[in-house]
């Protein structure tokens, strides 16, 4: 079947929602398709809540300067200031759709601290802000009446002439493949945090739509950058939100120390997500962890403070570990959590290939360069997914109807079916995940060497050699996962292998890449942006963009 | 350990025309196909339901196929019946509800099945668009960079349902439902009173009329399956009550629900008792002849079981302490 909007928004969390009401405001025909029902969209697992400089005593300035030491001056400076300058509206205009967020005594907005913040700038609901955001977005699209293509998984990205014109989905119910015809297509798919073993993200990311937007052409930049956050839970790998240290608990190793006085003195737990990171790490290699792991210990906030703002993180850590954080410390470590790369966009969404857009946690705008700060990432999902909306509506009415795409459709689904037939030569998609998650979190975590790195790039590369005989151990048509999963593991693949690429082109130290054989930032050589562009059967062409620097030089980064 | 976990096996695609299918209303237990197999694990003690089906999909049988995405009750995929109750895969330890290693688990027969343990959630998702599930903000919007001013009391409040996660789990046990396959029920009622109870809503009025009609509020019969099933604590029948009184504060009295409640009041007021026999005529109207009939088999029922109420109703002693009770308790029935 091949169906016709102006516009389709691939992906339905935060990100795509957004990007779909203002399209929609806009007049187009608009249409979100979704491998899940939009509610279960990772969106929803964000906890601790999103920045926007609104208070008395802040300015888009000082947030902006925030965003930009913290990304160790990799982000791209006239990006965050579009994020920063437009956050106070964004975060109002959510509040008028309905988000209830926290106020303060007067009734308005009120904040909590968060890591990297120089001002408590963070705006939230309890700790469930990502879940509030997201059914508040989603009710909002029920009544634009959007249309919201539910359990349909895209396959590929339908290019006529260098330009995207649509995307293939299978329908999940049916089995059936049909072409979502459209004269731009946002790509708003998420993070690719299954990628890594464990990861506090959930298994339904898997970094499809930027492997998509990279094998048809765009380029993909920063992908080195791959945040881990310093709290995750021991063992399952489960976030407990930065909203904890925002709140005032500690981290201790075995000595109960805290160890951060040695590393951030002035902003001790609080500092960023790589520094914390990385003084974990340090205090786990010198046989100061317990057990791999630091303490995160909540005690002293008492009960109330415990179960008002932190419920979540509480009934997890008692769920998975049985450890009740009112009465006991519990054991975190460096996690996989986010990645600052993806597909390459200007502040409007765009690609550099016509009609394809990205925005949310997929693109790399860039804002969060080396390293994202807490709560900027759910902002940086509205301000770009209603940019890209409202760029990509104004350049559907330049664009004529599609017409073709029938032979497309036709050989995707022939490719589909082979895939389907493919005998059993001992390959599983399963077990193929988890050594490319392993080796990832392994050689590609928190700190890596050319070495690591090398046998790194190996490994996926016999991954995806061994990935050619995987096949589907499922044959019905209705909710083959077997085939969601098999499909999945190839984006993955795509995604791991431009990662590594990534870290090792980049020789320095800077954000969320810790070379041990570089271990200094090297301004003079690398203030610089990493861009990768796929090569059918060979390793990515390399090149670089400049760093965009408007107001603040780059400095050398204290906490 | 070792468990042993067995599955509720179904595909659409094999059975293209059973009452499971594209059948709605409920029930489904006809399901021409369903059958159970048998799965042996092996997991530690602190694993979880969910845990095991992966395991079982990932290095036994690729066919199996269960919602899942968070792992940890936050995504709201992974509901099913685990032993005959409507659970979360995710956040269920497999030692807590196995007996003797062993536990079931499989679509609940109260939503229709598309395979094996994923449901068919449309029933929930029609319930949830069907109480207009956004808010109507009061005119005028706040200009520039004002917020409406509300107290974090009245944010505080909603919080309880905006932590629901479509998980379905209430509406997949609940008794109205499997009865009425229209009642709204409580996961969509909980999301109506998140927006009547918005002190930024500007159709307050409206919804309450509307959440009263047939199928609404007071199809509830407080059978509390919703409380004990929801892994969030939204409690939706609690918040069912707080719409019902809402709704009879802003005088919407005119429906089968509150006259029911009316007269159930009325009767215990006057008599101490239940007057079973008016109680019904009041409820549903004195001279609504066709709604008194379709009653009569009940009755009748009742009548073979030597169920019938007496024909004269007698007052309890001490009624007056209990017209007392009214009085203290105060609105409409002082
Ligand atoms: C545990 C956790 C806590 C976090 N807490 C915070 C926080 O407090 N503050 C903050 O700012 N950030 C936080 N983040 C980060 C933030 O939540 C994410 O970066 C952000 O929500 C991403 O939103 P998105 O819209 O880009 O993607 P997602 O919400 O991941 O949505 C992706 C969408 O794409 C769809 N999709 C993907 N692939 C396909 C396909 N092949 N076919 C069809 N559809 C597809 C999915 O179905 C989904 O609808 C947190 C992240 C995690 C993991
Ligand atoms: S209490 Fe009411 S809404 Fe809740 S399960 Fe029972 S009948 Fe359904
Ligand atoms: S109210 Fe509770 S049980 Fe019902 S859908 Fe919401 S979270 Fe699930
Ligand atoms: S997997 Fe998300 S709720 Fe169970």
């Amino acid at each position: 079947m091949i169906l016709d909007h102006d516009v389709v928004v691939l992906g339905a969390g935060l990100a795509g929602m957004r990007a779909g009401l203002e399209a929609a405001r806009n007049g187009v025909n608009v249409a979100i398709v979704s491998k899940v029902h939009p509610v279960r969209s990772h969106s929803g697992a964000a906890q601790g809540g999103i920045n926007a400089a609104l208070g008395a005593g802040d300015s888009w300035e000082i947030h902006a300067f925030d965003t930009i030491k913290g990304s160790d001056y990799l982000a791209d400076q006239d990006a965050v200031e579009v994020m920063t300058s437009e956050a106070p509206q964004d975060i109002i205009e959510l509040e008028h759709m309905g988000v209830i967020f926290y106020r303060n005594d007067e009734g308005k907005l009120g904040t909590r601290a968060f890591g990297g913040a120089s001002k408590a700038r963070t705006y939230f609901v309890g700790d469930i802000t990502g879940q509030a955001l997201l059914y508040t977005l989603y009710d909002q699209t029920l009544k634009s009446g959007v249309k919201v293509y539910e359990e349909w998984f895209a396959t590929a990205l339908y290019m006529v002439d260098g330009a995207c014109r649509g995307v293939v989905c299978i329908d999940m119910m049916t089995g059936e493949l049909n072409l979502l015809r459209a004269k731009a297509v946002i790509i708003a798919s998420g993070g690719m945090g299954r990628v890594y073993e464990p990861s506090t993200n959930a298994l339904i990311c898997t970094g499809d739509g930027i492997a998509l937007a990279y094998r048809a052409g765009a380029p993909l930049m920063d992908m080195e950058m791959v945040q881990y956050h310093p709290t995750t839970l021991k063992g399952s790998g489960f976030l407990m939100t930065e909203a904890a240290r925002g709140e005032g608990a500690y981290l201790l190793n075995r000595d109960g120390e805290r160890f951060m006085q040695r590393y951030a003195p002035k902003m001790m737990e609080l500092a960023s997500r790589d520094v914390v990171s990385r003084a974990e790490t340090i205090e786990i290699a010198e046989g100061r962890g317990i057990d791999g792991n630091v303490l995160l210990d909540l005690r002293h906030l008492g009960r109330d403070v415990i179960m008002s703002k932190l419920p979540q993180i509480h009934e997890i850590a008692l769920d998975f570990l049985g450890i009740d954080m009112v009465t006991d410390p519990v054991p975190v470590r460096p996690g996989m959590h986010y990645i600052m790369g993806g597909v390459r966009t200007d502040t409007d969404g765009a690609t550099p290939i016509p009609g394809l857009y990205a925005a949310g946690e997929c693109a790399c705008v860039s804002v969060h360069g080396g390293n994202r700060l807490g709560a900027n990432s759910l902002l940086d999902t509205l301000v770009f997914g209603r940019r890209s909306g409202l760029a990509s509506s104004a350049y559907v009415k330049t664009v004529a109807a599609i017409a073709s795409g029938e032979e497309f459709l036709a050989a995707e689904q022939r490719r589909i079916a082979a895939l389907m037939t493919r005998p059993y030569a001992g390959e599983t998609h399963a077990r193929l995940r988890l050594e490319l998650g392993m080796l990832m979190d392994a050689k590609v975590g928190v700190y890596r060497d050319e070495a690591g790195l090398q046998e790194a790039l190996a490994g996926v590369e016999q991954l995806k050699r061994r990935y050619q005989s995987v096949a589907v151990g499922d044959k019905s048509r209705v909710y083959n996962q077997a085939l969601t999963f098999v499909l999945e593991l190839g984006y993955m693949l795509d995604c791991a292998e431009a990662t590594v690429h990534g870290a090792i082109t980049r020789k320095e130290s800077r954000g969320a890449q810790s070379r041990t054989d570089y271990p200094q930032r090297n301004d003079a050589d690398w203030l610089k942006h990493v861009v990768l562009r796929y090569q059918d059967g060979q390793p990515p062409s390399i090149d670089y963009l400049p760093v965009t620097i408007t107001k603040w030089p780059p400095q050398e980064r204290t906490y | 350990m070792k468990w042993s976990i067995e599955v509720g096996r179904y595909d659409r695609s094999q059975n293209p025309s059973g009452p499971n299918v594209h059948g709605y209303p409920p029930p489904y237990e006809a399901a021409p196909a369903k059958r159970y197999q048998i799965f042996e694990v092996e997991l530690d003690d602190q694993a979880m339901v969910l845990d095991g089906l992966i395991a079982i999909r990932e290095y036994q049988d690729e066919s199996l196929a269960v919602r899942c995405a968070c792992r940890s009750a936050i995504c709201g995929s992974c509901g099913m019946w685990i032993n005959g109750k409507a659970n979360l895969a995710c956040t269920t330890k497999l030692r807590e509800v196995a007996q003797d290693g062993k536990v079931r688990v499989e679509s609940p027969p109260s939503m229709p099945v598309i395979r094996d343990l994923v449901s068919d959630m449309t029933p929930f998702w029609k319930k949830n668009l069907s109480v207009r599930p956004w808010l109507e903000g009061k005119k005028p919007v706040p200009q520039g960079l004002e917020e409406y001013r509300v107290p974090n009391a009245a944010m505080e409040n909603l919080i309880q349902e905006v932590s629901c996660i479509s998980c379905g789990l209430c509406l997949m046990d609940c008794e109205s439902f499997a009865i009425n396959p229209d009642f709204l029920g409580p996961a969509a009622l909980a999301k109506a009173y998140r927006y009547a109870d918005d002190p930024r809503d500007a159709t307050v009025k409206q919804r309450l009329g509307d959440y009263s009609q047939a199928n609404g509020i007071w199809e509830c019969t407080h059978c509390y399956m919703c409380v004990d099933r929801c892994p969030k604590g939204v409690a939706p029948l609690d918040q069912i009550l707080k719409l019902r009184r809402m709704a009879v504060d802003a005088g919407f009295t005119n429906n089968a629900g509150t006259r029911h409640a009316l007269a159930f009041a009325e009767s215990v007021r006057d008599s101490g008792r239940l007057n079973e026999l008016t109680l019904l005529p009041k409820s549903v109207g004195l001279f609504n002849i066709p709604a008194q009939l379709r009653a009569l088999p009940t009755a009748l029922n009742m009548l073979r079981a030597g169920k019938m109420p007496p024909i004269i109703h007698h007052k309890i002693p001490g009624v007056d302490r209990i017209k007392n009770i009214f009085k203290k308790v105060g609105g409409l029935f002082k």
